[in-house]
Formats: structure tokens, sequence, C-alpha cells
């Protein structure tokens, strides 16, 4: 009977990624030519990336898996309701506003931001607070890039996140769920650590709207909530910022909020997860120490009391 | 106004006489033959586990509001459900047993140190746990003869427990969230109504044998 649930195909069965994205490219660059009625070349849908030495070998979520099992409370609080209701969100044109305690503070569109910039595929571990994870190949780049060109000041000791305000697109904006906007925030060195990405696509397509479009924040080793969606606002400051959850029950969601299977959340065990994607039986895991990032962040919370500081 | 009601409920009634309890028992599968179409159909979505878990939860909750507004309807109304109780009662337990068994096997995967320690260590769980085993007596007592066996005012009291596990099981849905939706809020309101009534009518009847 337990053979019956579960799904005979195989990676094999995938359609190939270049006939996919082919068709793609033909149906991008069919609209291309009928927009400027001239003969231009089929439009590059897949982001140019280069691969990096951070990523895991462990097997991906299905893009599907991705876009339709996320916690965007922005769009309602069904795990569903973001896939359902994003759509909404204009992300174009976007910019990004860098202040705070910068030498070059200004607004960013985010082609002026993305200059120069090489995107890298990021394949990490994600965790959820919830006890679930799932593997995400990101395309971005580190944080740092973008704070050492806006020059952030030595008596700047954190970094505040802001995501997009827009209750008129975003319906959940519109509930008194969580205090909105929502923000978010990291100490210096957090933000500087090269796992620390600005995350603007998955498996080479750009951001879709359910997972924080056009622009996010991906902090592997830190629960999922910590890495802030659709970005507007990256502000350097000197005390520590509030966060949202943080906020909403201080008890339940520390600033920091490493991944760490030793400190449970006041109402579950955060001691193992689910690995979503296998459907019926997908395997419940050993949940690891900093999300399994520990030899490249550990370092950062010598002497700390991770049980205060959770 | 009071009068015509009555004589409505005494129709109602005798047409239910003619009603058998045990297409309930029928429709009580309902619920559970359309988790089993999504989950063929992808209707569960991503995480099967943890859709089966909420859907499983919440039905049993649901056939447990429906048995507590048994009593109510027929004080306020007259129209007597009586005869369905059991059927009610057990569809729910029904329920809850799947429930916490998609819980052991699907997602916790017989972990039982984790298991122990979470029935042991977390309010939500602690609670559910709780309100699942005091139905097991009510359960295994579901039947005329234990009510011959027991007496009907014994029999009645040990029912009782159902008053508990409503609560436990409405405060149990509202732990397991985050932050403070509206859904879970909605249905322990149901039944703090439905067991303040019970407070009340008790009060009076106390009131009435003082007075």
């Amino acid at each position: 009977m337990a053979r019956m649930y579960r799904s005979r195909l195989t990676e094999a069965d995938v359609t190939p990624r270049e006939i996919w994205m082919n068709r793609r490219q033909l149906l991008a660059g069919a609209g291309a030519l009928a927009a400027a009625g001239a003969a231009a070349g089929p439009a590059a849908a897949k982001l140019t990336t280069v691969e990096s030495k951070y990523s895991t070998m462990e097997k991906s979520n299905s893009l599907h898996d991705i876009t339709h099992y996320n916690n965007f409370y922005e769009f309602g609080l069904a795990k569903t309701d973001p896939a359902r209701y994003a759509d909404k969100l204009t992300t174009s044109p976007w910019s990004v506003e860098i202040g705070g305690l910068v030498d070059k503070p200004g607004t960013y569109s985010l082609d002026d931001l993305m200059k120069g910039i090489t995107l890298e595929s990021r394949i990490y571990r994600f965790r959820c607070v919830e006890a679930w994870s799932m593997v995400i190949p990101w395309d971005g780049f580190p944080l740092s890039k973008v704070l050492d060109r806006a020059g952030v000041q030595p008596s700047a000791k954190y970094i505040a996140f802001q995501t997009v305000y827009r209750p008129s697109e975003m319906p959940g904006q519109k509930t008194s769920i969580l205090e909105w906007p929502y923000v978010e925030g990291l100490r210096m060195d957090e933000a500087m650590n090269p796992l620390t990405i600005l995350a603007t696509g998955i498996y080479g397509e750009p951001m879709p709207k359910q997972d924080g479009a056009p622009i996010r924040l991906v902090v592997p080793w830190k629960y999922g909530f910590k890495s802030i969606k659709s970005i507007v606002k990256i502000t350097a400051v000197a005390d520590q910022p509030p966060t949202t959850w943080n906020r909403a029950a201080p008890n339940e969601y520390g600033f920091y909020s490493n991944v760490n299977p030793h400190v449970d959340h006041p109402r579950w065990s955060q001691a193992t997860e689910r690995r979503i994607g296998g459907g019926l039986f997908s395997p419940r895991i050993k949940t690891l120490m900093f999300n399994g990032y520990g030899d490249e962040v550990a370092a950062m919370y010598k002497g700390m009391d991770l049980r205060k500081d959770f | 106004m009071a009068a015509s009601l009555t004589l409505d409920a005494q129709a109602v009634n005798r047409r239910l006489r003619k009603v058998p309890a045990w297409p309930l028992y029928l429709a009580g599968l309902l619920p559970l033959a359309y988790m089993v179409w999504e989950l063929f159909t992808g209707g569960l979505g991503v995480d099967p586990v943890r859709q089966l878990e909420h859907e499983t939860g919440l039905w049993a909750l649901k056939f447990i509001i429906a048995g507590l507004c048994v009593t109510p309807l027929r004080r306020l109304t007259g129209v007597s459900l009586i005869k369905y109780r059991r059927a009610i009662g057990l569809v729910a337990f029904f329920y809850v047993v799947l429930h916490v068994l998609v819980w052991l096997v699907l997602d916790m995967q017989f972990l039982w140190g984790q298991i122990g320690g979470d029935i042991l260590k977390r309010p939500f769980i602690t609670l559910g746990m709780a309100a699942f085993v005091m139905m097991i007596p009510l359960a295994v007592t579901s039947n005329n003869r234990s009510v011959r066996k027991m007496g009907a005012a014994a029999w009645g009291r040990l029912h009782k427990l159902t008053y508990p596990v409503a609560f436990l099981g409405a405060v149990h849905f509202l732990l397991v969230v985050k932050a403070w939706p509206q859904q879970p809020m909605v249905y322990l309101a149901i039944v703090t109504v439905l067991l303040a009534m019970r407070v009340v009518w008790a009060r009076r009847r106390t009131a009435a044998r003082m007075a």
C-alpha cells in the first residue's frame, strides 16, 4: 500500500533544463520580437552565475516545492497563499535605500545596485523555525559587496533591513497578524560573513515573487524568518535594531535565532527537522548546529551563551 | 412563538425517529475520503504530512463540537439528536486516532525519545495527548452494554470528560500556530460558549434544588 504514494518518477523523467529553458527563451524571444517589431535575439531568461565553494552537494528541492510552500505573511498565513497572491506585487521598477552610518547613502535602482556584481549559485540548506527544511539553489552575491561599496562607518555595529510596505499589493499587511513593515537585523560581523547573501534568483531564474522578489536576504545558519524578503531598505546602525518576530514574541524568537538543536522553541523541539520534498515519507533528520555551517560562523559566537542569546 | 417552536420540534423529532444513526458513520468517513482523494491529486500540497495532521485534527475538533451541540439544541429548540450523539463522538475519536497516528508515524517517524520528551515538555502536545487519552474510556464505553453495566448516572458522569477534551483540543490548536491567527481563536470561542452553557445550567439546577 505504501508503495502507491511514492512517485515512480526519477530525475531522468524531468525535462532537461536546457530544453525547458530554451522553450522559455523562445517565448521570451517571441515576445521581444513582437514588442520591438525588430529582429531582436532571444532574450536571455537564465541568470548568469558562477559556482560557489559554499554550495552544499545535497539534492535541491524542486522549484515547485520552493515556490508553493512559503511563509510570507504579507500574502497570508497559509503556506500556499504566497503562490496564490504574490503575482500582484510590482517588482519592477524597484529601488533599495541604503542609509544610516554609511559614507555613500542613497536610493539605488536594482540595476544600479547590481552593476558589476557577479551572481553566484549558492545551494544552501534552509531551516525554518517550524522544524522543516529544504535545500535551495539561490542565485546571489555577498551582502558585504553592497556594504563595502556604501562604505560602512566604524560606528555602525548592526545592519537593519526592511521589507516593502504596500498593503494594496500585499493583503496580509492589511491585517495585524504582525507589525508591518517586516524588519530584520544582523550584527555587523554576521552581515559581513561570506555566507550572508542578497539573492535575486533561484535555479537561475529571477526570484519568484512568493520567495521575496526581486531581492532578499539569505542567512543560511539562521532560522528562515531572519532571511528577510523583498527588501527596500538597508540601514547601518549603532544599536541592535528591532526585528519583527522578536517584537511579536520575544520569548520565542531571539535577535540571533541561530539554528540550534540544543535550544528548543518554547513550544516545540528543534532537535530534528523534516526535509520537505519526499511527500508522505519526507525523512525526519537531525538538525545541525548552525544548520551545518559551524565551520564558517561558529567563531563569531565564541564566548556567547547561545541559550541566553538564542 | 415558543409554542410553535415546540410543536415544530416535536414534528421534527417524530420524523427523526425514522432516521437511523448508522448513515452518520458513513458520512463521517467522507472527510477521510476527501483527504485520500487530495493525497492522490496533489491537493495536500508540498508537505502532505503537515496537511494531513492539520485536517485530521480539525475534523476531530469539528465533530467534538458537533457532539457538544446536541444538548444545547435540545434545550433551546426541543429538537433531540441524542440518538446520533454516539456516532458523532465515535467519528470524532476516529479522527483523533488518525491525527495521533499521522503524528507518530509520518511526522515523528517513531523517534520515541523525542516523542516522549515532547509529550512531557511541550504544552500543546501534552494537552493534545491528555485529550486523546481521556477520549479512550469514552470510546470504549460507547455501547449500550457499558451504559447498563455502569448505570446511567455513572456513565453520564464519565462522559462529562467530553468537556475537558473539547477545551484541551481547542487550546491545543491555538498553541500549535505561530502568532495569533483567527481560526483557532474562533474554535476556542465556540467551545467556550458551549461549555459555559453547561456551567450556567448546572448553577440553575443547584439554585433550584436549594430553593
